[in-house]
């Protein structure tokens, strides 16, 4: 350990014995506690101001630029608190796609999270009692979680291409599809079922599979675990009572299952709305797959728009927050209470 | 009467879930493992050959190549990819993260898990507090500050963002598992006269060790697969490319194939799945320890 908090505590901090007279009763606990408030402080202090240097004022200053006209190449000579506007906003909510492209990170957002709990469930489910191989099975299956993003997208990518890819070549061999999906660059798969006509984001649901597929295995990890940690009693018991498996999940699992899948789907519900590079790097943002942070980034670097790109950060940050304070006012009490 | 209803339903809910379990089992171990397979498989045969069968799924051994790794490693000066320095860059910069995360994050962790200080609620709710603000948020202002600095094209300026990146999770990893060594062995350390520093440095950090290489880990991980942020401040900087960025700015030319690109995902990717199956055990016990109190 090479960082030494600064101002160490001292050991000679112990009160001196008090001298004549009764002590006075609760001193000694007092200086204890104390002692161990300025410990706390000392030790918390590098950690705090990290967090404070790379992350608190940051977002303060993202708030001040959001309120700026303010351009890459002129931020050298900038105040901190230059001409105060709202152009940013108005420029944020006005320009064409805002909306949709909100609407499409919500749509993403959710059909991720639900899709890899639901999918992390499922699978912690079938590994829960042991077989041979579960071990390296679990272990291959964390493989979507811990490779590096922008491998995995290329695979994806030419898994799936028109061209050279293996899922279209399949399809066209062995599922009979008349002509190859372009997977990543259709917006609107037009599809005529029992005489409906109606088209099927493509690109989006594409982007949500890879989605779901790269983060089941965090949700199976967590609710795995917990599954192992209910008590054998409470399904033997129910076993004895003749319950069915579905009863016994219904019944017994899932309740003990619900903190931790409540927790997760808030967990992945806020990573997933602000994920930028997973579905960068498929589509660039393109068919219909134009989420919000992908936005800020354009902002950011094609227009080198940092003030605008300030506020449509800021924008997502706080209809997050919005979310998760409708989300907590109806259901926090209780994920609270659980845990 | 109901009574054999229910058993037989029993029974068959019992074998249908027999079966099924063997079905889910075989879907999961099939969609986690292929695409591996298919990235390590494109990366050894020429690009004629997947044209000419896009469909097939094993390399003849007439085809079977190694140009393609000898391509993406060779440095640039000699006609390759440079993928070789840019192994060296990831590697510095997610060595230098674990090693300045676990600096910031220790005695945070040691803090909130052990001592009773005023706003220690408040210090915990914000560094979780911290782990809900967008990668994006950040990005804005870092890249301004950043590019004041002059540092916005240094390793070492990527390095320290990585460490705001992670050490929320870090010390949310750390304090779980602190909370479980007993109270007493301080106590009985403190009664040997070691002052609280000496405490932490002689028998807490020995005692962590496991929870320190899970977090350290978890931190090379998070650093190493990064990309946002490389693409940031580096993009300009060919010199200083990380594995990720170098393998994205590679798609973006049109001549490299994509024999060669899958190649360079297999390098990009070999480093921290070795490492991840080394440490598999410490790794999910350290991610998801105290998820079955929550």
């Amino acid at each position: 350990m090479t960082t030494v908090p600064t101002g160490t505590p001292k050991r000679r901090d112990i009160s001196p014995p008090s001298t004549g007279g009764p002590a006075p009763t609760g001193r000694r606990p007092m200086t204890a506690s104390r002692r161990a408030n300025r410990a706390g402080l000392a030790f918390v202090s590098p950690t705090f101001l990290v967090v404070l240097v790379v992350v608190v004022l940051p977002i303060l200053w993202t708030v001040l630029l959001a309120f700026q006209d303010a351009k890459l190449v002129d931020i050298q000579g900038m105040s901190l608190l230059g001409n105060w506007s709202l152009d940013n906003f108005t420029q944020v909510f006005d320009s064409a796609g805002f909306w949709s492209s909100l609407n499409t990170t919500l749509i993403y957002t959710a059909g991720s999270t639900a899709g890899s709990v639901l999918l992390g469930l499922i699978a912690a489910l079938a590994l829960r009692t042991p077989f041979r191989g579960r071990g390296l099975l679990r272990a291959a299956m964390l493989l979507p979680y811990v490779a590096p993003v922008v491998a995995v997208a290329f695979v994806w990518e030419v898994a799936l291409s028109p061209q050279y890819g293996i899922i279209n070549n399949w399809g066209q061999r062995f599922f009979g599809w008349d002509d190859p999906l372009a997977f990543l660059s259709t917006r609107s798969y037009e599809v005529d079922f029992l005489g409906l006509h109606f088209g099927i984001p493509l690109a989006l649901l594409t982007v949500i599979a890879f989605e779901i597929w790269r983060y089941f295995p965090f949700a199976f990890l967590f609710i795995l675990a917990r599954l192992q940690a209910v008590p054998d009693g409470l399904e033997e018991a129910a076993l004895v009572d003749g319950a069915t498996p579905t009863q016994r999940f219904r019944h017994i699992l899932l309740p003990q299952l619900m903190p931790v899948i409540a927790l997760l789907c808030v967990l992945r519900f806020i990573l997933t709305f602000n994920k930028f590079d997973d579905v960068y790097l498929l589509t660039g943002g393109g068919a219909g797959t134009d989420l919000a942070a992908i936005r800020v980034y354009d902002f950011l670097t094609s227009r080198y728009d940092v003030g605008a790109a300030a506020a449509q950060a800021l924008v997502l940050a706080i209809s997050l927050m919005i979310l998760l304070g409708l989300y907590f006012k109806f259901f926090g009490n209780k994920v609270q209470e659980e845990s | 009467m109901t009574r054999k209803a229910a058993l037989t339903r029993a029974q068959f809910e019992d074998r249908f879930f027999g079966v099924l379990r063997w079905v889910v089992i075989a879907f999961l171990a099939v969609i986690t493992v292929l695409p591996f397979y298919y990235m390590v498989l494109l990366s050894l045969k020429p690009i004629d050959a997947l044209l000419l069968d896009p469909g097939s799924l094993w390399v003849s051994a007439k085809d079977f190549t190694l140009a393609t790794y000898r391509d993406v490693l060779k440095s640039t000066d000699s006609g390759g990819q440079g993928f070789m320095k840019f192994l060296i860059n990831s590697a510095l910069v997610s060595l230098g993260t674990v090693l300045l995360t676990l600096l910031a994050a220790v005695p945070g962790a040691y803090a909130v898990s052990r001592l009773k200080f005023f706003g220690r609620r408040q210090v915990s709710a914000l560094f979780l507090a911290v782990y809900m603000f967008p990668a994006t948020l950040l990005a804005v202002p870092l890249f301004v500050i950043f590019a004041k600095l002059g540092l916005s094209s240094s390793l070492f300026g990527l390095a320290v963002v990585y460490v705001a990146q992670t050490v929320p999770v870090s010390i949310y990893m750390l304090k779980n598992y602190l909370t479980t060594i007993p109270y007493s062995i301080e106590e009985a350390a403190a009664l040997d006269g070691c002052s609280r520093l000496q405490t932490v440095r002689k028998v807490i950090l020995p005692l962590a060790l496991p929870s320190l290489m899970a977090t350290g880990l978890y931190v090379f991980m998070i650093a190493w697969n990064e990309f946002l942020f490389a693409l940031l401040f580096l993009a300009a900087e060919p010199d200083s490319w990380t594995v990720s960025l170098g393998l994205a700015q590679l798609s973006n030319g049109i001549e490299v194939s994509k024999t060669v690109l899958m190649a360079g995902s297999v390098v990009l990717t070999i480093p921290v799945v070795l490492l991840f199956f080394a440490a598999e055990r410490l790794l999910t016990e350290g991610l998801t320890s105290g998820a079955d109190k929550s």
